[in-house]
């Protein structure tokens, strides 16, 4: 008889919402500008629209986010700006200019809406997923891949050096957390 | 027809130390007649200064923030309106410079020219406050009030350019701007 030694095999507890939002807690966010996108909408946006500590701002686009973040970060209020990875590649412009020439601490949120289980982002067969990492590379933007819990522990280290280095960073979410 | 420069030499004897966010040729304009380490000047993008504004407003609601819009910017940021609206900051003062062109780009007619009606379209977005103005003598008799009500406000200026100010893009765009803007809101914020 063959049995399967499936059970065997460990593999990592999911990335879950809410141990996102104790990452930006943590690093002591106070306000979330966002779109929705089908990625984080359920386990982090929503969540975070209930969530008295967070003052939410809803855009109309995410270039507006761009601006938004940084005029905050001027008033020492630290902000994340969550979208879909369309989003981000629609405010490609705002983030060259705002994010990347003034050296801002932008810290983007991006879910990768279509993203195919068990694949790297570099390894999908959407363009538009595809192509993040190379133009985060091509622009010098600093970009993390979190599809598991134990990545959420980046989330509060990312905004952390943001602020601290007063640049961008863009952290990818490539499963739909729990 | 107003003169956009006479129109900021009358708003900066209402605003002498409040925080601006000009916009391209306002911008150039507001730089000469009011220069000031609260001028907000590096927007990076087009079309972006009401959402850099909204930011401040809402990162400093004690503070007035005056934002100074052009048409073709707002166009490309209409949205904005949009989301300002919503949240309704009652600490932001938002003016477009409407003359119906791309001033600083070959001075091109912007979709729409001189017809559209931005306040109508702010006070359908939500603003607290719209109205426009294309004389220059009841924008002197109005501003004072205008300047008093809650936000968000929205108020439509029927421009042509006036005198010519140097186009500096160095300095809407240099880090010493930042730096400059970054240091003198600190300290407005901590009251020094």
């Amino acid at each position: 008889m063959v049995r399967s030694n499936r059970s065997a095999v460990s593999l990592p507890a999911p990335l879950k919402g809410a141990s996102l939002i104790r990452s930006l807690k943590q690093s002591h966010v106070e306000v979330v500008v966002a779109l929705p996108d089908i990625v984080t909408c359920d386990a982090i946006l929503w969540p975070i629209t209930r969530d008295a500590d967070f003052t939410l701002v809803p855009v109309c686009k995410e270039d507006e986010g761009v601006s938004i973040c940084a005029a905050l970060s001027y008033c020492n209020r630290r902000a994340v700006l969550l979208m879909q990875h369309t989003g981000f590649l629609d405010s490609i412009n705002a983030i060259r200019s705002i994010a990347m020439e003034y050296q801002m601490p932008i810290v983007m949120i991006v879910g990768l809406q279509g993203m195919e289980p068990d694949r790297a982002p570099l390894d999908s067969d959407r363009l538009g997923i595809r192509i993040l990492q190379p133009i985060c590379s091509a622009m010098g933007l600093s970009c993390k891949v979190l599809t598991a819990d134990s990545h959420a522990a980046l989330v509060s280290e990312s905004i952390d050096w943001a602020y601290e280095n007063s640049q961008p960073t863009a952290l990818l979410i490539a499963t739909t957390p729990e | 027809m107003m003169k956009r420069d006479q129109v900021l030499e009358i708003l900066a004897e209402h605003i002498p130390e409040t925080v601006v966010v000009p916009v391209f040729q306002s911008a150039f304009d507001w730089m000469k007649i009011r220069p000031h380490p609260l001028n907000y000047l590096c927007l990076g993008a087009m079309g972006q200064a009401s959402s850099h504004a909204l930011g401040l407003a809402l990162g400093m609601p004690q503070e007035r923030i005056v934002v100074l819009d052009g048409d073709g910017s707002l166009l490309m940021n209409l949205g904005s309106l949009v989301t300002i609206g919503s949240l309704k900051p009652r600490n932001l003062v938002h003016f477009v410079s409407h003359n119906g062109i791309y001033e600083v780009n070959g001075r091109y007619p912007i979709p729409g020219g001189r017809a559209i009606h931005f306040d109508r379209i702010a006070k359908e977005a939500g603003y607290a406050y719209t109205c426009s103005f294309s004389e220059l003598e009841v924008f002197r008799r109005e501003i004072k009030n205008i300047l008093s009500v809650p936000g968000p406000v929205f108020v439509s200026l029927h421009v042509e350019a006036g005198k010519e100010y140097p186009k500096d893009y160095v300095v809407i765009h240099s880090a010493e701007s930042r730096d400059t803007f970054r240091t003198a809101i600190r300290r407005r914020m901590s009251g020094s």
